[in-house]
């Protein structure tokens, strides 16, 4: 379903009993309110694929809400990429003359969008500098979406400045953020249960797409979906595989992307295939990042799924599976602590013998595994999907905006 | 001539806006500090609101603070002891606040070192902002009340017996005043007042209402009701 064709009416089929109405009665707290949106993408990455949902959504439930992009040369993409990485802890380089002209471009981008509203989230560094440029009316908040728990000094210091000016900030996990003297709340991300990704399938188009993929289902697949990068500890998982794989004859799959534009990518891959070896039960995927369905029908598939990282963002996969009743053994990590409830929905672990553990574990009761994937199902119906977020964003309009 | 009649009874849901205070704990003594030093909405947050977060998930402990010394921590005993605290047994949140930093303070009197977090999460703080909001149901009669209870928003039970007794100043909750001041039924008020959300959550208050509704209305039937 094309997203532009979605409207509230669409999730009351995959929204928990009432959230669709409540949310309609929440919504006309807030009618005829004017809500901004402000991001440096209109497609690719977390935060376009939500945006792309909500604000049509928003739309829909009565709030006048825009989505604008900024627009940047690749000096400034790249600028704003290293205080990406910056932020999140890696060490980066930054002169004066990249600072101001960061500076310069959000000064043009104000100049040319006049952001306004009775509320303007403007989302993740790239934007954030465009409040110098605030009108007097409307409150603006600034919604960081990375995990700010261990910037490197200089960036963080050179943002703040521009964070303090916001009436709050918004972040994901208490563990992201940083000491403020503004409000900061709390908003958990969400997946579109309607999105190609989690879209209902039917047995034959999982099979289908399987077999495209050659993916034989003759045995449980473990499977875990994640770009190849060190922090989701591929080679874990296929250690933890290993130890599996004396007790039950099952296969794994390692599905992900971001080695073709990514050197380190596909340095990592390559250890992970070298790993693998000539086992015929590991199968290593490196998928487009528009394999959408593709990953929709290996959750769907798979027995178990494996989100075994060591270092985690939201890391919204394990949602992603527990929305299509899998237990999850994930990494207790960022935000898989959140997702995961643990011995309910899947378990949290902290090593590769955890992870193994608890995959035999499982194997071993099947009757667990679906009960812990209904459960699952239920806890991302309630915290996780789209409504939840349309939920606490209607909610900061209506606090913030009176 | 002008017959007031009762005012109805209008059901409200509520969500909650969750705000971080930059406050956090890594071992039980900061836990204790920043407990003392954290606002009255945080106390009331993590262990009031538990019931609106967690109403479906069974095996926690009541509260934040017993979850997170028994789950991050790994101090069962501590856990335990902070898990047996009913919020509801107290005359205000200054008096909850003061129990439970009273029981950190015995426990780590004796222990050397303070137990504290190695692999698991530090303690965050948060107070919420409750906002409320309209569900369309409204009751004039008992009847009328048993029927919206039934299918209103778990949210609505949260808010009229958990958030009017505790911060909207209704000790006995919304449910009970409006029994017992519009409609007359003190008993039933009294009765309904005395449900302790501790051991059931929301659900479960919700069922305990019905139950004691249902048998007014069965003494109503058979005439017996005021």
């Amino acid at each position: 379903m094309a997203p532009s064709t979605l409207t509230i009416e669409d999730y009351r089929e995959v929204a928990p009993k009432g959230a669709v109405d409540f949310l309609l009665r929440l919504a006309e707290r807030a009618r005829g309110r004017r809500f901004l949106h402000v991001n440096s993408t209109r497609v690719g990455g977390g935060v376009a694929e939500i945006l792309s949902r909500l604000v049509p959504i928003m739309g829909d439930l009565g709030i006048k809400t825009a989505w604008e992009v900024i627009e940047g040369d690749p000096e400034f993409f790249a600028t704003t990429k290293a205080f990406h990485n910056a932020l999140q802890g890696t060490e980066q380089v930054f002169t004066e003359a990249l600072l101001e002209h960061y500076l310069e471009v959000n000064r043009a981008n104000a100049e040319r969008l006049r952001p306004a509203g009775d509320l303007v989230l403007i989302h993740d560094p790239q934007p954030a500098a465009m409040i110098e440029s605030r009108p007097p009316e409307g409150r603006w908040a600034w919604r960081c979406h990375i995990d700010l728990s261990t910037p490197q000094r200089r960036p963080w210091a050179f943002l703040r400045r521009y964070v303090l000016r916001y009436d709050a900030a918004v972040f994901s996990l208490p563990a992201f953020a940083q000491w403020l003297p503004i409000p900061q709340f709390l908003v958990y991300p969400s997946i579109d249960p309607l999105a190609e990704k989690n879209r209902r399938m039917t047995k034959s188009e999982i099979a289908k797409t399987l077999g495209a993929l050659q993916v034989p289902d003759d045995k449980p697949i473990l499977l875990q979906v994640s770009r190849f990068d060190r922090f989701k500890d591929p080679i874990g998982v296929i250690n933890a595989y290993r130890m599996v794989k004396r007790y039950h004859d099952v296969r794994l799959v390692l599905a992900g992307g971001g080695a073709t534009d990514d050197p380190e990518g596909a340095q990592v891959l390559a250890e992970v295939r070298e790993a693998a070896g000539r086992d015929p039960d590991i199968l290593v995927l490196d998928l487009p990042s528009n394999a959408h369905l593709q990953i929709n029908a290996l959750q769907r598939a798979a027995a178990i799924v494996v989100q075994k990282s060591t270092r985690e963002g939201f890391g919204l996969t394990v949602a992603e599976a527990m929305w299509k009743g899998k237990p999850v053994v994930g990494g207790a990590t960022g935000g898989i602590t959140v997702q995961i409830l643990y011995g309910v929905t899947g378990y949290t672990v902290n090593s590769v013998e955890g992870a193994a553990y608890r995959i035999r574990y499982l194997l071993s009761n099947p009757a667990l595994m679906r009960k812990m994937g209904e459960a699952g199902r239920e806890h991302v119906r309630r915290n996780f999907l789209i409504t939840r977020h349309l939920r606490d964003y209607l909610s900061l309009l209506v606090h913030l905006t009176g | 001539m002008d017959m007031a009649q009762p005012a109805p009874f209008v059901f409200f849901g509520c969500v909650e806006l969750r705000e971080l205070l930059g406050l956090r704990a890594r071992d039980e003594r900061e836990l204790m500090e920043q407990l003392e030093r954290a606002p009255l909405g945080a106390v009331y947050y993590h262990t009031h609101s538990v019931f609106l977060r967690h109403y479906q998930v069974t095996g926690a402990y009541p509260n934040d603070f017993a979850n997170w010394v028994a789950a991050q921590v790994r101090d069962q005993v501590l856990g335990e002891r902070l898990a047996v605290v009913d919020p509801f047994a107290f005359g205000s949140l200054e008096a909850l606040r003061d129990e439970l930093v009273s029981i950190i303070d015995h426990h780590i009197a004796t222990l050397h070192p303070v137990p504290r977090v190695v692999f698991g999460d530090p303690f965050f703080f948060v107070q919420s902002h409750v906002i409320e909001v309209p569900t369309g149901l409204e009751a004039r009669t008992l009847g009328e009340f048993r029927r919206c209870l039934a299918e209103v928003d778990a949210s609505s039970i949260y808010f009229h017996a958990l958030e009017s007794k505790v911060r909207r100043g209704h000790p006995r909750g919304d449910f009970a005043d409006w029994l017992g001041e519009a409609r007359g039924r003190e008993s039933l008020a009294e009765e309904i007042a005395r449900i302790n959300p501790y051991l059931g959550g929301l659900e479960e208050i919700r069922l305990r209402i019905l139950r004691l509704v249902d048998a007014a209305l069965g003494e109503e039937a058979q005439g017996g009701g005021p």
